[in-house]
């Protein structure tokens, strides 16, 4: 392969973004080295350089953040460094909703118009920007800053949210949540806002929680508090118990995944632990960007080193050497506390070689950020993602507990269900399953949003009803009358006053069709404009089709349209065809798309036409 | 190790069928005759298995698989022709058509479409055609909502930025055949590859830059394994475009390519004593269908009759 250039030359801030990471090229070939300072005497073209691909999605990261886009400079640059096409770059950097692919001002604002925000006031807030900075994506403050519409930016108990992004140097990303226009503007315009502090775990302090239980409690850049709070009591367990026992007992505890499919954990670890091909990997799923859930971002803020450690536990049950965390590029803050409780436990002897003094157990973590694309949290997408290709999904088999990141054997899991492990080893499955119903075992975190008293992450046994947990957040906001709670997200789907009393287990609500998901539990109350939510959440589903499979790329435009017709009023006639259709898509992209997003795109859809009679003909 | 290759018996539409070990689904239908559309497969390149129109019913299995790169099993019972097969497929075929051209790409693809009965035309008329460019430039995420009134297409002006071929993406399936012929399949370019995503999805170089800016060498294999038209030499684009494409009245002679001394078969395609595009054959040896900027394109001299 040969690297053809444009000709275009990387500025100096973008040489100087990218080779603080990669390094600077010791060599004047192409794709000098990072790991191999004194080199001038063989090129780093070939294989030792295509080697570092999976640098690909952090170096395009430092020149958007240096420089607020990707030009055809650093796109050039980028490629003689990493000897990658300047094709394959544009086309894995194009992909991310969080790269701008062509001149953008340094400042950009973006405003969640999704589902949960719509239900507390993002159309009001949006339409007040409009006013003040001009529509979506138009320069404002002098052409320093603009501002654009967001899917769900994982805030939603702080509705309306706003993440505020900076380029250049000294850069910082925020979120803004609760936010209003005028807190975006003045942001925008570089006097930034006062923030008002929200509690996002009204549960806080309280006893009785287990996932929960440190959030508010522990200092989370402090490792000596974690410790002092039963940190590492885990590992140290493990370590008795050896990997095999490990994955026993996690087996024995019938832990299901809380990232959506609910696959046991402990059949997981355990193909992985047999699995021959070495090395093995461990990958943290921290993509978070199912619309509505925030239960992730909310541990890895609050309780980051349990992050750390229950992903070493992970490593250690499964026999891998490398632990991944691949986060949404969404959550600054929650970054940023994972990359110091990474450094901390490193420094600490907590990661590294002989992990906590266990000679021949070295473990270390990657931490990886996702640039705005919610197909990355699929599983094998996520893979992609971090070997710097395009996010599009694989299809299965093969799994990934034979061939996942780097095609080798790799145990991906959600943080919430990492989490959940902490839990049974230190109380022992026994203990563990003593909690729940049915199948669904132990605790759930919930993310209650939308139009309750108090929203907030719940943490609640499985088995407990709708109706309780509503009741915890203190019923509907204002004693309005409830007309839909949106389960489980966009893959998830509607359910209303009737299915109050459903138990919230993974058996119960598929009982009643709908699904727990990935634990969101937005409600609307009867002022909320149905039609728009849904129109969302069909818009949401065509924004993030990876576009590799037909029944999915073409289906979720056509479901838009169909849905578009509906709510413009069609005749009976053009009613029943457009219904029809969305029925046919539902069909053909349930069977025949590749990965879940396809399968579930329409999902949201049929329930809010079925069960809330959404596009009911008017009686004559 | 042992030298024979194992076999296994799997069940298509009830009957018992035999396949090597390591066989995909649809080598086995194929050996067993049953005739199964497909899109973006092709014998020499990596199953992406992206159209989904070769999808069966498996038993067992939750969803359709693609039987282009599913490999068979002992035991494995597939249905070919069932309901559901038949709905995926027909919607694959309605999706395509309603929002691509598929007028050139080829009588098989027609025939399929009628067998499952696909009717692009019930999304809606199509949307009018995106502005020069415009396709090419769309950012990930967020859209403005459609206009519900039209069913949006891929339909964009014709690419023309060399002498050699063009691109008319309007008639693009997004199969990725030709990025996979131009990187690690046959080309080992990468000069082309897949940008944006969904609906606005596309094959592009780096920033859409014209084929003479790219790392493009002109080997026109992207063409040769194209199925719907999209990518065609300029000779068949002018002649199509005079309405003068008779295919019909063509003749094919192989013979070998003079060169070098690799010995790649060619195949002239000739029209009015004149050749007006030049294919490799999939099977052969040598090339695998693949040539390089000689072959493909360096019959014009052949044609020169005076010199001045
Ligand atoms: C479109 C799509 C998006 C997904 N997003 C996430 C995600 O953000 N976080 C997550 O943990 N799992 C997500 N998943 C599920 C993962 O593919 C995978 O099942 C999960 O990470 C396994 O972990 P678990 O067994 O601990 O749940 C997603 C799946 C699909 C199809
Ligand atoms: S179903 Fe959608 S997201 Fe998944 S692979 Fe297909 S196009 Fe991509
Ligand atoms: S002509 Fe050859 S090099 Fe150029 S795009 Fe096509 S396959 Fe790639
Ligand atoms: S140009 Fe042709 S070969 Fe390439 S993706 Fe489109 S249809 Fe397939
Ligand atoms: S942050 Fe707006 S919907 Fe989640
Ligand atoms: S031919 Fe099998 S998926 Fe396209």
């Amino acid at each position: 392969m040969d690297i053809h250039l444009s000709g275009a030359q990387a500025t100096p801030a973008e040489r100087a973004a990218i080779d603080a990471l990669l390094g600077r090229p010791t060599s004047r070939w192409r794709g000098g080295d990072r790991e191999h300072a004194a080199d001038s005497r063989y090129a780093h073209g070939g294989q030792s350089a295509r080697a570092r691909r999976h640098l690909l999605l952090p170096a395009l990261h430092a020149v958007q953040d240096a420089v607020g886009h990707v030009t055809r400079g650093a796109v050039d640059y980028i490629a003689q460094r990493l000897t990658v096409p300047p094709a394959d770059v544009y086309g894995v950097a194009s992909f991310y909703a969080l790269f701008e692919m062509h001149e953008s001002p340094p400042t950009v604002a973006h405003v969640c118009d999704d589902v949960g925000c719509l239900a507390r006031g993002a159309g009001e807030l949006i339409a007040s920007l409009e006013r003040t900075c001009g529509p979506a994506g138009s320069p404002c403050a002098d052409g320093r800053a603009t501002w654009k519409r967001s899917p769900c930016l994982g805030l939603c108990e702080r509705a309306p949210a706003a993440l505020m992004r900076r380029a250049g140097e000294g850069r910082t990303d925020a979120t803004l949540a609760p936010a209003t226009a005028g807190m975006v503007h003045d942001e925008l315009h570089g006097t930034s806002a006062p923030t008002r502090v929200m509690d996002s775990v009204p549960q806080r302090g309280e006893s009785g929680l287990r996932l929960l239980s440190r959030v508010g409690v522990v200092d989370p850049t402090s490792l000596h508090d974690y410790l002092s709070h039963g940190g590492y009591a885990a590992l140290a367990h493990a370590f008795l118990l050896g990997p095999e026992g490990v994955v026993k007992e996690v087996t024995e505890s019938k832990l299901m995944g809380r990232g959506g499919a609910a696959f046991p954990t402990g059949v997981k670890w355990g193909a992985v632990l047999r699995a021959s091909a070495l090395p093995h990997h461990v990958v943290c799923n921290a993509d978070e960007s199912e619309p509505g859930t925030f239960k992730d971002r909310v541990l890895m803020e609050e309780d980051p080193f349990a992050v750390i450690e229950a992903l070493t536990v992970a490593g250690f049950a499964t026999g891998a050497t490398m632990g991944w965390i691949y986060i949404r590029g969404e959550y600054p803050e929650a970054h940023d506390r994972l990359a110091h409780a990474i450094a901390v436990t490193r420094r600490e002897g907590l990661l590294g070689d002989n992990v906590m003094g266990r000679v021949g157990f070295s473990f270390d973590i990657e931490l990886r950020k996702g640039a705005g694309a919610y197909i990355c949290g699929e599983e094998t997408a996520l893979f992609n993602s971090i070997e710097g290709y395009r996010g599009e999904p694989r299809n299965k088999p093969p799994f990934p507990v034979s061939e996942g990141l780097f095609r080798l054997p790799t145990a991906i899991n959600n943080v919430e269900t990492l989490a959940n492990v902490l839990e049974i080893l230190k109380g022992g499955s026994e203990e563990y399953l003593k909690l729940g119903l049915d199948s669904s075992r132990g605790t759930k975190l919930f993310c209650v949003a939308g139009n309750v008293t108090t929203p907030g992450l719940y943490e609640l046994p499985f088995g407990a009803t709708l109706r309780e947990l509503l009741a915890l957040a203190g019923g509907i906001e204002g004693g309005r009358a409830l007309q839909a709670v949106l389960l489980g997200g966009a893959a998830g789907s509607f359910v209303t006053a009737e299915d109050l009393d459903v138990p919230l287990t993974f058996e119960g609500t598929r009982a009643i069709g709908a699904s727990l998901g990935s634990g969101v539990v937005l409600v609307f109350d009867d002022r909320v404009d149905m039609r728009a939510i849904v129109r969302r959440i069909a818009r949401f589903f065509r924004d993030e089709s990876c576009g590799q499979c037909v029944p999915c790329r073409v289906g979720t435009q056509r479901q838009e349209e169909a849905l578009g017709r509906l709510c413009a009023g069609a005749s009976r006639a053009g009613r029943d065809e457009a219904l029809l259709l969305i029925d046919d898509l539902d069909r053909a992209m349930r069977d025949a798309s590749i990965c879940g997003l396809g399968h579930t795109a329409a999902v949201a859809v049929q329930s809010a036409i079925r069960k809330l009679n959404l596009f009911a003909v008017e009686a004559p | 190790m042992s030298g024979e290759p194992r076999e296994m018996t799997i069940t298509v539409d009830g009957a018992p069928v035999r396949v090597r070990e390591g066989a995909t689904l649809l080598e086995a239908l194929r050996a067993h005759g049953v005739d199964t559309p497909t899109l973006c497969f092709l014998e020499n390149l990596t199953p992406v298995n992206a159209c989904r129109v070769c999808v069966v019913e498996l038993q067992g299995a939750r969803t359709l698989v693609p039987s282009c790169s599913r490999k068979a099993e002992e035991g494995m019972v597939v249905s070919t022709d069932s309901e559901r097969v038949r709905h995926a497929r027909k919607l694959v075929f309605e999706l395509l058509g309603s929002s691509v051209d598929l007028s050139n790409a080829g009588p098989e693809v027609a025939r399929w479409s009628a067998r499952y009965g696909a009717d692009p035309a019930r999304f809606g008329a199509p949307a009018p055609a995106a502005s020069e460019g415009s396709r090419d430039h769309r950012h990930a995420g967020h859209h403005a909502a459609p206009d519900p009134a039209v069913a949006q297409t891929v339909a964009q002006p014709v690419k023309v930025d060399n002498d050699l071929f063009v691109r008319d993406y309007s008639r693009c399936i997004l199969c990725y055949k030709c990025v996979e012929a131009c990187g690690g399949d046959a080309q080992n370019t990468f000069a082309i590859t897949v940008a944006g995503r969904g609906f606005d999805a596309r094959i592009s170089t780096e920033f859409a830059a014209p084929l003479t800016d790219s790392a493009c060498v002109f080997c026109g294999n992207c063409i040769g394994v194209c199925p719907t038209g999209a990518l065609v030499f300029k000779s068949e684009f002018d002649l199509r475009e005079a309405g003068n494409w008779r295919e019909q009245d063509q003749t094919v002679t192989r013979t070998v390519c003079t060169y070098c001394g690799v010995g790649c078969n060619l195949e002239l395609h000739v029209q009015d004593n004149t050749i007006v595009k030049v294919t490799s054959p999939l099977d052969h040896d040598v090339t695998s269908g693949h040539l390089c900027i000689k072959g493909r394109f360096g019959f014009e001299f052949v044609q020169v009759r005076e010199r001045e």
